[in-house]
């Protein structure tokens, strides 16, 4: 099966997400594309299974042009996706959700899930993933989801497989497994195509590579002899440093005393459990972690968003366990939000009513019950000018702004102010090159300037090349801390240790 | 120097407004101007399909203008039934900036209007300036703590508060059905539900009783302005307001912002009540000048109308209110002069609503009427 | 090891526990209205009849020493309430909960009948039949809300039934009356999905928009044709239809089985709702559709269309309901003369989790709630009517505040969707 696109064009109202873009997939090989945040990787990709129709440009399957009118047709040409953000019903079975759009039924149209179960079960003995087909998908943990979605791919009896950022939620060793089970795929004789902005997975698992920036493929490589700078350059335009420079660590006296700290979630489990913690004046934590290990239940609970359920929050020696949102942000505490778009800004705000989001009770933006709307909005121009928020006037909405830039708004509405403890939560998920290098910079200035800073991400190189201390955590708990008094920090043991391997 | 001079242009460049856009003016103007054609058609299609001869439905509409703006008497009729339209659409208008859908402005101009009236003919010897602003304070008060019932329940347990503010609709229903037979309120000698009249003392003066005895037009229209420039200062240049209308476009981000969602929740419930409630005692003390059994006689649900036809917007509110309020008074007179049943108005007024709410549907059946390319609503 | 101890020594602040203390007071509350209000009515019994005289089987009354069983439901409420204050979120809240309530309205029951007879079969087959329009508003709720279309048009569908109703069935007699209703219901049904899935319009504003129209049109062909033409608004009722040996059973027979065509539409439109939405295919492809319309799009599936068909099938539910109201009850039509139960229906979904079968046990909840405000009237209480008239509505605001949390709604309740 050889699978060419010629000329993919796609637009979005005025952006153009793909422009003339080329590209043949080959059965028994790994395409690797290779593009930042925002490069259009998944636009094409969404193209090719058949979710967005193309402006111009057309698809070939073994020199055939074919028409997709949806998913359903992909589908049948043979093409399976795995979405970055698992296309999985939580309050399904994995079952249910496999044989979804293609049941088995009986008469009446009884759906027969005894037969899909086994059908299931015949998938996981074929290929060695093991997966209990009755377990409802919200039990199940990330890792475990995506086999779920690979094993619908296959139960479609796809021929070729696109992985769109499939390892963005996995553990460093099992990104180690996936990649097994990629290479089994590619001796089975499946074509597939792994979309990544990661240049050593790439590296490691790809036959080829194509290279797509702003939306054209802009070069192509070989493993072995390309190297991983050519190929980031092509990525960006530009040569990159992926180094941050800071000064040595020299911490400050604690800032932020966590003790036994236990959350909940909505329905009562456990989701942060007895977790003790310090970030002291002038340096950097990292939280490492793979996804769903209580690490937003954390930040929103140091934030006064989620409620305490035990343990206590002392803030500069005063005790804010049970202090609200408004109360630490006064005591000068800042809050990334890690979900921008539903937490962290109103998309149908303007930049300025955005820029004041917290802080517009302050005396500096309202007399008593009066907005001083004037002040605000110099203030808020005065901030997107120096956060470099590129935006044509602060009267924007929010909404049409990049990503990067939203969440340079972000940035700038928290740490334009006199700010002690900066909290970020995935403070570069998503984001372009340029806009990630610019946050680093204003993360490390902060520390520079003696603000604490406690930094949650799942991208285990932002965390190793931002921070003075990485703290792993696991089941709700902090399990191994690296760096400074603790051991070095290195890539495999934190992987260990993500995985809930005692080191 | 020279880069401080950078910034300072910068920042200047980000403080111009840009103009407004073409597609903005089509939302505004183009598409409630056809909304209302559209649906003055639809309801002569109406007539024509109940076997009203064409001779008749042109009567009628000659008395739907006739009757709305055709002379003084028909001009006080309009602006006195868009009062509490616009009073009550204000509540309802605020609920909806705040994300919250208020469908309860019915009971509480039930509850607000009981209370003025009780107010309204208990207390005898008292000077109007004292009189006349309890009974509306009174009002005020009772169709807030009315709706504020709903807001707590929602911030308390997350119920929804349409199928509260419905409940809480019915009860009043009832409530009122009841209080009006309570001996201190019900009308001495009187077996039916009905209460006691205001005294002169409580009611809100008449303006142009010296121009004619039948022109109602009282003094609540300027109640009605007042509270038009609170609600705009309130929405756009308040605290509070930007609170809501945070509260109202995201919760979540508001919440994470550390604004108070619960308090939020109750208060502009009641403030919405406040608004509604005022609605209630305007009808009692300026125009019934008695409560009886259904007297809010469903301002409440036109007012929901109003708020949607008037996108939230306290001017909004203003227009959509006199629209339909002249839709009111016109249609009262299409009954006299054409014979063709009120109800009929209740059609116009849904199509005009339906209409409004999806430009879409407009924009579909009259393509010429809008720039071509991108649709305005594309979120 | 010393961490543990810790762990099992501290007090969580759950959300069950929270719950679970809420309930308790509720349940205290309602022992001491039990004992100091519902037990001080002296001796004397309250006589319940279970059959009539005309019956196959004839049970005899059933006599309740009113005081004695007041004093000890008032104990059982207090246990009750105790128990789960003490155990928090360990005991099953819901449950307590529903039992308390059950037992505060026997409670209630039993005061208001004391020295008097009163027929309770009679109240539980008013109950099913009041249980009729709202079962049949909520099955159409859970229809379209499990493929994420919010309903609050059912008050509307429900009166465009009940309109086509009569008309139809002065015209066509009751058969064609109530294919009429299903028809046009389903009309409106189809008419939501254009607004809210084609057109985006906002799910609520849709669904109010349409029930002001079809009041609107409703009440200007009623004053305006029927005033005149009254032929046009004077349908056939449908009868009782008794099942043959079903009907005889004592208190179940004439409960169930001794009702009209719209009795049994409801329960065996319920049963196959059941079916399609759980054990069928096409019920799962609605459910994800309901869930994650996204997964179900890139897997083939046409959520527009699911959304379509599966709103203009509750449109044609509703609208079989709402011929009840003339076809199944008096005949005529008139004014809104649904006053609110599309409304309530929507509770009654709510109630039931958003499954058919929950949605019925709810309506027979309402059901029962009017019909004994009816009979209560009867029963001459101290009562004002009005006050017991609110009891449906006091029960449903108890029910959405106390409900909510517990029940899940489809994740994508109230979303449109927007492919590209």
């Amino acid at each position: 099966m050889e699978i060419e696109l010629r000329g993919i064009t796609k637009r979005f109202g005025e952006v153009v997400a793909n422009s003339d873009v080329n590209l043949t997939i080959r059965a028994g090989e790994v395409l690797g594309l290779l593009g930042e945040n925002g490069a259009g990787k998944s636009t094409l990709m969404n193209v090719l299974s058949g979710l967005y129709r193309p402006d111009g440009g057309e698809i070939l399957i073994d020199g055939k042009p074919v028409q997709f009118r949806g998913p359903g047709d992909a589908i049948r040409a043979g093409i399976g996706m795995v979405h970055q953000h698992f296309m999985l019903v939580p309050v399904f079975t994995v079952a249910e959700n496999v044989v979804l759009g293609v049941e088995p039924t009986g008469p009446v149209d009884f759906l027969d899930l005894k037969k899909a179960r086994a059908q299931v079960r015949e998938i996981n003995e074929t290929y060695g993933l093991e997966v209990d087909p009755d377990e409802y998908i919200e039990n199940l943990p990330v890792g475990v989801q995506q086999r779920v979605e690979i094993i619908k791919v296959l139960f479609r009896s796809a021929n070729a497989i696109i992985f769109d950022e499939p390892t963005a939620v996995l553990t460093p060793q099992e990104v180690t497994e996936f990649f097994a089970i990629v290479k089994s795929l590619r001796s089975a004789g499946k074509a597939i195509v792994f979309i990544t902005h990661k240049l050593h997975e790439i590296l490691e698992v790809a036959d080829r590579i194509s290279v797509l920036r702003e939306g054209r493929i802009v070069g192509e490589g070989v493993p072995g002899k390309t190297t991983d700078l050519e190929l980031a350059e092509m990525m960006v335009g530009r040569p990159v440093s992926f180094k941050v420079d800071k000064t040595p660590f020299s911490p400050g006296p604690v800032l932020l005393d966590v003790q036994h700290l236990t959350v909940l979630r909505e329905n009562d489990a456990v989701a942060v459990n007895d977790l003790t913690l310090n970030v002291r004046a002038g340096e950097i934590v990292g939280i490492a972690g793979v996804q769903g290990n209580g690490q937003s239940e954390l930040v929103e609970a140091l934030a006064g968003v989620r409620r305490v359920a035990g343990g206590s929050v002392m803030f500069q020696g005063k005790d804010i366990t049970g202090a609200s949102a408004r109360d630490r942000h006064r005591l000068g505490m800042a809050h990334i939000p890690e979900d921008r778009q539903r937490t962290g800004i109103i998309a149908a705000f303007t930049v300025a009513e955005n820029m004041v989001l917290d802080t517009y009770y302050d005396s500096r933006f309202s007399r008593g019950l009066a907005m001083d709307w004037q002040a605000v909005n110099q203030n808020s121009a005065a901030a997107a000018a120096a956060f470099d928020v590129r935006t044509p006037s602060i009267f924007e909405k929010a909404g049409h702004l990049s990503g990067g830039n939203q969440q340079k708004l972000v940035v700038a509405r928290e740490l334009n102010r006199d700010t002690k403890l900066l909290i970020a939560s995935q403070p570069t998920r998503g984001l372009d090159v340029g806009s990630i290098e610019y946050i680093h910079k204003r993360i490390v200035d902060a520390r520079e300037e003696g603000d604490g800073i406690l930094i949650v991400s799942s991208e285990l190189d932002e965390i190793m090349s931002l921070c003075d201390r990485i703290l792993v955590m696991f089941k709700g708990r902090i399990v191994a801390e690296f760096g400074a008094a603790g051991r070095p920090a290195n890539k495999n043991d934190i992987g260990l240790a993500m995985a809930g391997v005692a080191a | 120097m020279s880069e401080q001079g950078e910034t300072a242009t910068l920042t200047a460049r980000l403080l111009e407004r840009a103009a407004p856009k073409r597609a903005d003016f089509e939302d505004l103007v183009i598409v409630p101007v056809f909304a209302v054609v559209v649906a003055l058609i639809l309801g002569g299609v109406a007539m024509l399909a109940t076997n009203v001869d064409l001779e008749t439905i042109g009567r009628s509409y000659v008395a739907l203008a006739y009757g709305s703006i055709g002379s003084i008497n028909a001009l006080s009729e309009t602006i006195t039934a868009a009062t509490p339209l616009i009073l009550a659409g204000l509540g309802v208008a605020l609920g909806f900036r705040a994300g919250l859908f208020n469908i309860g402005a019915e009971g509480q101009i039930l509850m607000g209007g009981m209370a003025a009236v009780v107010v309204g003919f208990s207390f005898t010897g008292l000077p109007m300036l004292v009189h006349l602003p309890l009974a509306l304070l009174a009002g005020i008060v009772a169709g807030a703590l009315y709706a504020a019932i709903a807001g707590w329940i929602r911030a308390a347990t997350g119920a929804h508060e349409v199928i509260l503010t419905i409940m809480l609709n019915m009860i009043s229903y009832r409530l009122v059905d009841y209080m009006l037979r309570m001996p201190a309120i019900q009308r001495p000698g009187r077996s039916d539900p009905i209460s006691s009249s205001v005294l002169p003392t409580a009611e809100l003066p008449r303006l142009l009783e010296w121009l004619g005895p039948n022109l109602r037009l009282h003094s609540g229209v300027f109640l009605m302005l007042a509270a038009v420039l609170f609600v705009y200062w309130l929405l756009f240049r308040s605290t509070i307001g930007f609170e809501f209308r945070a509260s109202g476009e995201s919760p979540e981000a508001a919440r994470f912002a550390g604004m108070r969602s619960g308090l939020i929740i109750v208060l502009v419930m009641a403030l919405g009540g406040a608004f509604a409630g005022l609605a209630g005692a305007n009808q009692v003390l300026g125009v019934l000048g008695r409560a009886s059994s259904g007297f809010s006689a469903g301002i409440g649900f036109d007012a929901l109308a109003v708020a949607l036809l008037g996108r939230s917007h306290p001017f909004g509110v203003v227009i959509a209110g006199l629209l339909f309020g002249a839709l009111e008074a016109g249609g009262r007179q299409m009954q006299v002069d054409a014979g063709v049943s009120i109800d009929l108005i209740g059609i116009i007024q849904s199509l005009i609503i339906l209409f409004i709410a999806a430009p879409l549907v407009v924009r579909a059946l009259f393509p010429w009427g809008f720039r071509k390319g991108a649709p305005a609503s594309k979120e | 090891m010393a961490i543990e101890t810790v762990q099992a020594n501290r007090k969580l602040d759950t959300q069950a526990g929270r719950q679970s203390r809420i309930a308790a007071v509720l349940l205290v509350g309602l022992s001491a209205l039990t004992a100091m209000v519902f037990a001080q009515v002296g001796d004397g019994d309250a006589v319940f009849r279970l059959s009539r005289a005309s019956d196959a089987i004839v049970l005899p009354d059933l006599a309740v020493p009113a005081m004695e069983f007041n004093y000890i439901a008032a104990g059982v409420l207090a246990f009750l309430g105790v128990r789960l204050w003490i155990r928090g979120g360990s005991g099953r809240i819901s449950l307590s909960l529903g039992f308390g309530l059950l037992l505060a309205v026997a409670a209630f029951l039993v005061w208001a009948t004391v020295g008097k007879a009163f027929s309770l079969t009679g109240m539980l087959q008013a109950t099913v039949v009041r249980a009729v329009p709202i079962a049949l508003g909520a099955l159409a709720g859970v229809l379209s809300e499990r493929v994420a279309v919010t309903n609050i048009a059912i008050e509307g569908m429900l009166l465009a039934g009940a309109f086509t109703g009569a008309l139809a069935g002065s015209l066509l007699g009751g058969w064609g009356g109530i294919a009429a209703a299903v028809l046009v219901g389903g009309l409106f049904g189809l008419l939501l999905a254009a607004l809210v899935v084609t057109y985006r319009v906002d799910q609520i504003i849709a669904g109010v928009v349409i029930n002001l129209f079809v009041l609107g049109v409703t009440s200007y062909v009623s004053s305006q044709v029927f005033q005149e033409y009254r032929f046009l608004n004077n349908a056939p009722v449908f009868r009782v239809i008794s099942i043959p040996l079903l009907s005889d059973i004592p208190v179940i027979g004439p409960v169930l089985f001794q009702q009209n065509i719209f009795v049994y539409g409801a329960l065996i439109m319920v049963a196959v709702a059941t079916y399609y939405l759980f054990y069928t295919r096409s019920g799962l492809r609605a459910r994800a559709v309901g869930e994650h319309p996204r997964a179900a799009d890139t897997l083939g599936i046409d959520v527009y269309r699911i959304r379509y068909i599966n709103v203009t099938i509750a449109g044609m539910v509703a609208g079989f309901g709402g011929a009840w109201l003339t076809l199944g009850l008096v005949g005529r039509f008139d004014e809104n003369m649904t006053g609110g139960r599309g409304f309530i229906a929507l509770a009654a979904m709510i109630f039931g989790r958003w499954h058919p079968v929950g949605a019925l046990m709810a309506a027979l909840i309402f059901g029962f709630a009017d019909s004994l405000q009816q009979k209560l009237a009867l029963l001459q209480t101290p009562i004002p009517a009005e006050f017991l008239a609110m009891a449906p509505y006091l029960a449903t605001i108890v029910v959405v505040a106390g409900l909510i949390g517990v029940a899940r709604a489809p994740a994508a309740d109230g979303k449109p969707y927007i492919k590209e």
